[in-house]
């Protein structure tokens, strides 16, 4: 039994549903969740040992066994990489003696990677011991290898390490919104539930989270969805490498997304709402709780909201790295405690969500803009935008450009805009969603961003010409098979197989089998996956591989069949016995004495 | 009012509520699954029932049925997604077939004769999974392991126990035991649990009373699985029965040679 764990466990009630963020501060004090605290911690939430165990394995940011007593993590996406991070990671291994992935032998210090961290614009970036570090250079590595050396604790290193910019490079009706905090509640109230449904409804607002569902539906849905409670949770977990505007918004205006929230418990009937944030983005947590606290000071969250009886509160809760959460059921998994993977639907969240209760699951951004629509009116949007895609949208731009950041465009925007606001030159391809698996190409700059042309969830990856498009192809299938959740089949072992097939083409041992396999793969995954991470894994790859195949082509062994031995070779037994070593004693002429 | 979907061109009954898997079985309709058991929770994450509706993919054992649904089931293109997905199962873990306590009773090795599967097709990944030979009556032969959760929802939901549990996530995910030393000797699990008995592969390996009846003379070496959809997933308890006899059978044949 530790003290300092019941502390933690006592802090939390006792409650299952708040295991994640248990498992954070425990590990936050022994680096590890070791098998006697899983043991302690399973019977104090009356779990089986089992479970917890489960929770503990699912997450990337969660450690069953003992790592360094400096942990970092290096962001691994393309964008990163392209920024050096394998070389960073490679320089502070060679300063520890460790190989990537591995703890020390005096157990100071691992060094890994990770999935995306959301700091495309910054990097290349890592995590230290959870700390979002940007903007990493070899002199920063070297600095740091010292303090670790020193065993200077992560909190007394340059406060300006971990510096994270906004870098808002256009700011339109959202991101210029000017609202004082609370505003939105107000006219929530005057409205009433029904009349913010019906502006809603006016502004034809859809979810921004990349399925696109009608925002008014949902909460009308969950609304009139029969339960003893209902929820409604702000999905701040986007995991899509490249994206990083939910990052922005929570740091730029969040109190325009709890208003948002509040708003969304107004209309469903919701008392409690919960921003499931990240781990990648521990860094804002501090400020949102401390925010939560200021609202409820000012009567705009608790009991007795703006003096009319309306109850309502938030909470923050701590992912802990797995891209598979930003999918609604499984983030609810998550928020309950559980490793995130996706339910089997129907139910849908909105009718037995958390707990089995109705609950509303929206985006970050859906909920600002709820928010500025239920203050402004239904038609405050209707001047931005395309007949289908109203409004405007945020991209997060990061790769070969000048000004790496966060636009706010109204949607129709054409690709080639963002790219000359952004300073790009001499573009290959830009990548605008890896899991829808988008890769637009340079005869295709005139498209416009919209639900009905070029879809996009908001990211924005650029590639100039002197990028290897196949570098960047096997970088997103790593991300999928590093972050299937490993509950269906098609997608546990399917990824897989297409990260073995990638590895085989880089190593030289390719064969155009090995790309009509890829291309098989993804045909099986869209039909046999249980979730849309599996049926959209291979999205990117397929679409890489259909405009750029001559960068894998050019990798193969051969552009025909190619054996794993040498036909000819296995003769040279015979050949020694009967003393033959003419033309006709070998397979072929090509072969003969080469 | 009778409600009906069609299967292959069949007209199956069902009552609302109902699965498709569940009423194709009831019907004595095979659609090839191994995660799914009648009584048990449905899962669908073996991906193996997956049958197309209007153009579009789902599990049976989680769609409810419908009427007048038009269920493509045992068409080419299914049974070639069938044979990949029990292909990426095969390399996925070390499956010996021919040395397996389990061939001819295996669900996994049945299915994949039954959809006509002749190679693993894939580089097999050949994992390094342990053993666990900790408890006096059953050993865990890890190594056939296709997470289909049948013991875990089995030891939940019938034993009342919750003795296994996934962990790990993508391809680190694996079947773990609920003890401190992570050993099922250390568990509260029984041979007689039904988690014991659920098994589509050779998980759960008998230490007594093995190769009572050879192979060659098993469950699917007589009859291929699809002819036998009702006892494979339905009526479990006759393949129990008849596994049970078996064992019988077997203990009094040690009895009587050690009586010699």
């Amino acid at each position: 039994m530790y003290p300092v764990v019941e502390d933690i466990l006592t802090r939390n009630g006792h409650d299952p549903t708040r295991l994640m963020m248990i498992l954070r501060e425990v590990q936050a004090v022994f680096g590890w969740v070791s098998p006697d605290t899983i043991t302690q911690i399973a019977a104090a939430v009356n779990r089986p040992r089992a479970a917890v165990q489960s929770t503990v394995e699912f997450y990337t940011f969660f450690n069953a066994e003992p790592v360094g007593h400096y942990r970092v993590l290096f962001s691994d996406n393309i964008t990163d990489r392209m920024l050096g991070s394998l070389a960073l990671r490679d320089r502070l291994c060679a300063a520890f003696a460790v190989r990537p992935g591995e703890v020390s032998a005096d157990g100071l210090v691992s060094v890994d990677r990770t999935s995306c961290t959301g700091l495309c614009d910054q990097g290349p970036a890592a995590l230290v011991n959870t700390r979002a570090m940007p903007n990493l250079s070899p002199e920063r590595i070297d600095a740091m290898a010292a303090l670790i050396r020193d065993r200077r604790p992560v909190a007394e290193w340059p406060a300006d390490w971990f510096d994270v910019h906004e870098n808002i490079r256009r700011r339109d009706k959202l991101l210029g919104h000017g609202l004082t905090p609370g505003a939105p509640i107000k006219a929530a109230l005057d409205r009433g539930p029904e009349g913010v449904l019906a502006e809603l409804s006016r502004a034809a607002l859809r979810g921004r989270g990349g399925a696109g569902f009608g925002t008014e539906t949902k909460w009308r849905i969950c609304r009139d969805a029969p339960g003893y409670a209902h929820y409604v949770v702000a999905n701040a977990d986007e995991g899509e490498p490249g994206t990083f505007k939910d990052r922005v918004l929570l740091a730029s205006c969040p109190d325009l997304v709890f208003d948002g929230l509040v708003i969304a418990g107004l209309v469903t009937g919701a008392r409690k709402g919960m921003v499931y944030l990240r781990g990648e983005y521990a860094f804002l947590y501090p400020r949102l709780t401390e925010l939560l606290a200021q609202r409820r000071r000012a009567g705009l969250l608790g009991n007795n909201i703006m003096g009319v009886g309306f109850t309502f509160d938030i909470e923050v809760h701590l992912g802990a790295g797995a891209y598979i959460c930003g999918e609604e059921s499984a983030l609810i998994e998550s928020l309950e405690g559980k490793p995130g993977k996706p339910r089997i639907r129907p139910p849908y969240p909105v009718t037995q969500g958390f707990l089995g209760q109705p609950t509303a699951v929206n985006n970050v951004e859906t909920l600002a803009l709820a928010a500025l629509i239920t203050t402004h009116g239904g038609d405050w949007l209707k001047d931005r935008g395309t007949p289908t895609s109203v409004g405007t949208t945020m991209l997060s731009v990061s790769g070969d450009v000048e000004r790496p950041g966060i636009y706010e465009y109204p949607y129709g925007v054409r690709i080639h805009e963002v790219l000359d606001a952004a300073g790009a030159t001499d573009t290959q391809a830009v990548q605008i969603a890896v899991g829808a698996g988008k890769c637009l190409v340079d005869t295709e700059f005139e498209r416009r961003i919209a639900m009905e042309d070029a879809s996009t969830t908001g990211s924005f990856m650029v590639f100039d010409r002197t990028r290897d498009l196949f570098e960047v192809a096997a970088n997103f299938v790593e991300f999928f098979a590093h972050e299937s959740c490993g509950f269906c089949t098609a997608c546990r072992v399917g990824t897989t197989v297409n990260k073995r097939l990638m590895d085989k083409i880089a190593a030289g041992q390719g064969s155009p089998q090995d790309i009509e396999e890829m291309q098989r793969m993804h045909r099986h995954m869209q039909g046999a996956s249980h979730c849309g991470l599996g049926s959209t894994a291979t999205m990117a790859l397929r679409d890489i591989l259909n405009k750029f195949r001559p960068a894998f082509e050019r990798r193969l062994l051969s552009t025909d069949f190619e054996p794993a031995f040498d036909l000819d070779a296995e003769l040279s037994e015979a050949r020694d016995l009967t003393g033959r070593d003419d033309a006709l004693a070998h397979l072929a002429p090509a072969h003969a004495r080469r | 009012m009778e409600h009906f979907f069609v299967l292959d061109g069949e007209k199956i009954p069902f009552t609302p509520g109902q699965t498709i898997m569940d009423a194709a079985t009831t019907a004595g309709k095979y659609i090839p699954h191994l995660c799914y058991k009648k009584g048990l929770s449905a899962h669908g994450s073996c991906r193996m029932c997956v049958v197309k509706i209007n153009n579009r993919h789902f599990a049976s054992c989680t769609t409810k049925a419908a009427d007048g649904l038009i269920v493509r089931n045992r068409t080419h293109e299914m049974t070639e997604g069938r044979r990949t997905s029990l292909q990426l199962l095969f390399v996925e873990g070390n499956h010996f077939c021919p040395s397996c306590e389990r061939s001819g009773d295996c669900t996994l090795q049945a299915t994949a004769y039954e959809m006509g599967m002749l190679t693993p097709h894939y580089d097999h990944f050949f994992p390094d999974r342990r053993v666990d030979a900790s408890h006096p009556d059953i050993v865990l032969e890890l190594n056939r392991c296709i997470q289909c959760e049948l013991c875990v929802r089995a030891s939940r939901e019938i034993d009342g126990k919750n003795v296994f549990a996934l962990a790990g996530r993508g391809m680190a995910s694996r079947l773990i035991v609920n003890s401190e030393s992570g050993l099922l000797g250390d568990s509260d699990f029984e041979a007689t649990d039904y988690a014991a008995r659920v098994c589509p592969v050779g998980v759960f390996l008998k230490r007594t009373g093995n190769y009572g009846a050879p192979i060659g003379d098993r469950t699917f070496d007589e009859r291929p699985i699809s002819s036998q959809a009702a006892t494979a997933s339905g009526a479990d308890h006759a393949s129990d029965v008849a596994e049970d006899e078996r064992r019988a059978l077997g203990e009094v044949a040690t009895e009587l040679e050690a009586a010699r």
